[in-house]
């Protein structure tokens, strides 16, 4: 038997900031309630939640999925926790379309989320080892190194991650929800920002974030029967590799290119780059716009900066907008990162997206990457099914 | 026969600080004024404390009301060797109080000499901690009801709203490295570099694993490598890091692929200016003195150039050697 | 539904692994696991693992674990911060969508590095209860004086079940409390958080588990005889204590039902249930009777491996079930303080 077919009819974000200043659970509330009202659903209408977050340390809260379980309208029924590292809320969302393909549930909550203010981001992600020796400052520091290979590798202009940090900056501005707003933000002051881990540079990585994004998921009947806008799921892949072994490809990672096959393929889609309108891909610093622009196949090797450079991935005129909601360089809220990208890429196909909206965008692609580049999730979205 | 196991403490402790939305900021606030709070359910009963949605219907609860500060043990347990962060340090109990005027019950501290003066149903009443910050804790406990309860039920119109909490969290914990670490730490302090080898592949990793992290096989063949190599990539870190106040910026973390290995590791680069610093340079370990050395990574303190040719790198996709089949 | 069974289990518990990493001691028990089914990691059609970090104080374990499966080429995976059976659940749905045949499923824990009372005591309502760091003994005992006060069980009950279990452990070479006594020796014991005694209480212990899941035919071919899921479900209860009944699992009893306990006699029952008062509560949230061997394996009371409890509790299940000895079974998992959380999972022979 087929699988059933799955649909978005519902999403919410909060307004991302520093300080959410709501509860936990106040906080994936308004999340959900946003992503209910759409998909003119009640507490009642939903079988299953499907939580999503990074690590528990974050909050001091572990497994919160069981303190939430009331704020989720989940009494009485199933809730799961899903955690991917940095893919998480791609992950979590591939799951909760999975119990409606399975058709084990009719209609599904799923919600990705992080309170990173309840701490901070370099205690909770570099927690103490005895014995060891830490000098990589964090995620910056190990993706530094990575991204000098992929300049050295394709001798890109020195400035194209801060073309695409400019450009990300500027597509947040459409975006009520984004994090940081920078109107009068120049290119200039881009390049001229300081260097934290060159090379990359202080407006060239993400801001630390709270918040939380929902969908709602539906099955076939659910979603030709919801008055209003809607996003068929076309595909879903999940890939994981190991982070550390000779020979690896740490530029585009063999788990990249291989859950990009599979979720382009059952999307039917060939031709890469003329089929999908729009995409939402998780770039926490600004060089991995053309690293995965390179690995997803939307580029030839080495070819990725010159569609940044081109202005091809950019909302104005872009030919593949990419991040048109400011991406994870405006937001990050990094257990909801992930789930951001695919709420995003539904409410473009939706046509929902308000200041951000791809003219005419029928097809798009959800991407999310965790871990040390080993984690991936993706979905492709389509306004027909 | 197995050495013994290397340990050390760990101790994860932050001091989290936590928003709270209106109705866990109005119950906070209504501790610090000496106020009990509870919220009331569409059927008229009241959750205390209150919860911001009602746990059967999941709607949105916002009708605070006061309830009293005497109340009903409905259930105890005696807590014989309290947990350092617990209400008190001395013997106490664990119970469920029914206040009056609530309709579920919470758990708190009742303070009395031993279990035997412990029963359900127990009349107790609140005992107010003397600073009260807006917090759990400014409720110290509960003692048995001497009449001598508040009976406050009005928050004053113009105090300040609770709008965060402090909740610390302290928990500690004794580290063990596992079995190839541990050999890998024991070498370290004899200065030598320990590797181990994927049987079926040939790859030699640094530092150890114990597991094959491309078969998923259990690595039995230690390696011991030479402490020179090269640099893979680095990163230059112009900004100090909380972790390391030691470290002045800018200084160069890089990983380095050992001779004989087939992946890098992370190490800091020194004895050199950030700015020469290339992709492929040779570099050999700088050493602690002898008599500092320890089970610790950071005999290392960092790598510095050899003077050799650099090593010729030109797949900068990929990461580490694939030729490393060792003596295979 | 499509027909989906267990065709392979592997476990290993010890009071404490203090000499061996996380991936070190679960790698044989993966090889073991693949052995068993004649499956390579890329084989299997997806891979799904439990585990959390807060147990070992070690941030982003499950990424250190993941090197264990040999994950080169990569490999179609998910990871719950929960018990391994909501990872076998994950796999379940996965395999119910029809385009796989097999699934991987490990969980893990290793709480011996740090205590289990302070730690658990993080899972509470961060405001009002987190702070005042009940432990989890006590939060259970406070339901245990509501059971007893009520007449929903007795001490001499409560005894039977601990001693029950010491039994059954004492042939089970994974239990850790391994050494007979008697209920009427056990009623002797002086209380850890009254009512209850140290043999009502868990024994904790470090390890994990490996299931393979099979569909259909392909679970044939594996497995000379497929331990079928019948049915399985999962469901919550109210995390807040005050506001639940603590004397009944009302999410055991949901799941229960929906799992379809009650539709045949359950031979074997394997409850995850960490206190002896658990026990109770889900021998009677399952309908269960006199006609079922609770625990053959002595269960979480002998051993409690957090995070892998529950998966091993269905592993229990299944190997019996392959190996003939029973037909019909049933096993849990819980999470949450007090039975919060409740998966029920039915396994049948053909």
């Amino acid at each position: 038997m087929a699988k059933e077919q799955a649909a978005v009819i519902g999403v919410g974000q909060t307004k991302y900031d520093t300080t959410y200043p709501g509860s936990m659970a106040g906080m994936l509330r308004e999340a959900a309630t946003k992503a209910l009202a759409m998909a003119d659903k009640t507490w009642a209408d939903i079988d299953a939640v499907v939580m999503g977050k990074a690590p528990d340390f974050f909050e001091g809260v572990m497994m919160p999925e069981i303190y939430l379980a009331e704020a989720l309208g989940c009494v009485g029924k199933p809730i799961m926790r899903v955690h991917t590292a940095g893919s998480v809320g791609g992950s979590t969302a591939c799951v909760a379309a999975s119990m409606i393909q399975s058709r084990v549930h009719r209609t599904v909550l799923t919600i990705g989320w992080e309170k990173q203010s309840e701490s901070n981001a370099m205690w909770a992600l570099s927690l103490p080892q005895p014995f060891a020796t830490s000098v990589n400052a964090g995620a910056g520091g190990y993706f530094s190194p990575i991204i000098r290979r992929y300049m050295m590798m394709t001798e890109a202009p020195e400035l194209i991650g801060c073309m695409v940090a400019f450009k990300d900056r500027q597509h947040a501005l459409r975006n009520p929800q984004a994090h940081l707003h920078q109107p009068d933000l120049t290119f200039e002051q881009v390049v001229e920002s300081p260097m934290l881990w060159d090379p990359i540079r202080y407006s060239e990585t993400c801001p630390s974030s709270d918040g939380a994004c929902a969908i709602v998921l539906t099955d076939e009947a659910g979603g030709e029967a919801h008055n209003g806008p809607v996003a068929w799921v076309k595909g879903t892949a999940m890939r994981s590799e190991s982070n550390s072994y000779g020979g690896r490809n740490m530029v585009s990672p063999a788990a990249s290119e291989e859950c990009a096959n599979d979720v382009f393929a059952q999307a039917g889609i060939t031709d890469r780059r003329r089929e999908i309108d729009a995409v939402e891909m998780y770039v926490p610093f600004s060089w991995y716009e053309p690293m995965w622009l390179e690995s997803l196949g939307f580029a030839d090797k080495g070819e990725g900066w010159k569609m940044v450079e081109q202005g091809a991935t950019s909302i104005d005129g872009g030919d593949l907008p990419v991040n048109c909601s400011g991406g994870v360089l405006s937001s990050n809220p990094i257990g909801a990162s992930g789930m951001i990208r695919f709420a995003e890429a539904a409410m473009q196909v939706m046509g929902i997206a308000g200041d951000h909206q791809v003219d005419g965008a029928r097809t798009a692609l959800g991407h999310a990457y965790g871990g040390g580049a080993q984690y991936y999730a993706m979905w492709i979205v389509g306004a027909e099914k | 026969m197995a050495e013994e196991v290397l340990t050390a403490p760990l101790v994860l402790e932050y001091p989290f600080t936590r928003t709270t939305g209106p109705i866990i900021g109005s119950f906070l606030t209504g501790l610090r004024e000496g106020v009990i709070l509870g919220v009331k359910r569409s059927d008229g009963s009241v959750l205390c404390p209150p919860l911001e949605y009602d746990p059967d219907t999941s709607e949105e609860l916002s009708e605070l009301v006061p309830v009293q500060q005497t109340g009903t043990v409905i259930t105890w347990t005696w807590n014989g060797a309290p947990r350092p962060q617990q209400p008190f340090s001395r013997p106490f109990a664990w119970a469920m109080i029914l206040l009056d005027g609530a309709g579920t019950p919470m758990l708190h501290a009742v303070l009395v000499d031993g279990p035997e003066a412990m029963s359900t149903g127990m009349r107790v009443r609140v005992e107010w901690s003397s600073e009260r910050q807006g917090h759990i804790s400014d409720i110290a406990g509960f003692v048995p009801d001497d009449g001598a309860a508040s009976t406050a039920t009005e928050v004053p119109a113009e105090v300040e709203e609770v709008r965060s909490v402090r909740t610390p969290i302290r928990m500690e914990y004794t580290y063990t490295p596992g079995r190839s670490l541990s050999q890998y730490l024991r070498a370290m302090s004899e200065k030598r570099i320990l590797g181990d080898r994927c049987p079926t592949t040939g790859q030699v990793f640094v530092p150890p694993r114990g597991v094959s992290p491309m078969t998923g096989t259990i690595t039995d063949e230690m390696v011991e490598l030479p402490d020179t190599g090269y640099v893979e990539s680095f990163n230059v870190t112009r900004v100090p890091i909380k972790m390391r106040p030691d470290l002045t910026p800018p200084y160069v973390s890089a990983w380095i692929v050992l001779d004989g290995a087939s992946v890098g590791f992370m190490g800091l680069v020194m004895n050199i200016e950030p700015e020469a610093v290339r992709i492929g340079m040779r570099v050999r370990a700088v050493w602690k003195p002898d008599n500092e050395l320890e089970m610790s990574a950071q005999n290392i303190l960092g790598w510095e150039p050899t003077g050799e040719d650099d090593e010729v790198v030109t797949d900068y996709e990929r990461i580490g050697r694939v030729d490393q089949g060792g003596s295979q | 539904m499509r027909d989906i069974a267990v065709v392979a289990f592997t476990q290993r518990q010890e009071s404490a692994i203090p000499g061996e990493s996380e991936v070190e001691f679960m790698v044989p028990l993966m090889e073991q696991a693949k052995q068993q089914v004649g499956l390579t990691q890329q084989e299997m059609g997806f891979t799904c693992s439990g585990s959390s970090d807060f147990l070992a104080g070690q941030a982003f374990s499950f990424v250190m674990t993941i090197d264990g499966t040999g994950p080169v080429p990569p490999i179609s995976e998910s990871h719950v911060e929960q018990d391994g059976a909501w990872a076998l659940y994950e796999a379940w749905v996965k395999l119910q969508c029809g385009d796989i045949d097999t699934a991987f499923v490990y969980s893990y824990g290793k709480s011996s590095p740090g205590s289990l009372r302070d730690v658990l005591a993080t899972q509470l309502d961060p405001y009002y209860v987190a702070p005042l760091w009940p432990d989890w003994y006590g939060l259970e005992a406070l339901a245990a004086r509501l059971m007893l006060e009520q007449g929903v069980v007795s001490e001499q009950q409560l005894a039977e079940i601990a001693s029950r279990s010491r039994e059954h452990a004492a042939t089970n070479p994974h239990a850790v409390r391994r050494d007979r006594k008697s209920a009427a020796d056990i009623l002797l014991e002086e209380y850890v958080a009254e009512p209850l005694r140290p043999s009502d209480i868990p024994e904790s212990a470090d390890g994990g588990a490996v299931i393979v899941l099979a569909a259909g035919d392909r679970a044939r071919e594996l497995c000379d005889r497929p331990a079928w899921i019948r049915g399985i479900d999962h469901r919550s209860d109210a995390h807040t204590l005050g506001v639940r009944n603590l004397t009944s699992a009302t999410s055991a009893v949901i799941a229960a039902q929906r799992a379809g306990v009650g539709n045949d006699k359950v031979d074997i029952a394997e409850l995850h249930a960490p206190f002896s008062t658990s026990e109770a509560l889900l021998i009677s949230a399952l309908g269960l009777d006199d006609r079922t061997v609770i625990n053959p394996s002595g269960g979480a009371l002998a051993a409690n491996t957090m995070m892998a409890s529950g998966l091993i509790r269905i592993g229990e299940a299944a190997s019996r079930i392959s190996a003939g000895e029973a037909d019909r079974g049933v096993a849990t998992a819980t999470s949450g303080p007090c039975l919060q959380q409740n998966l029920v999972c039915v396994l049948e022979g053909e």
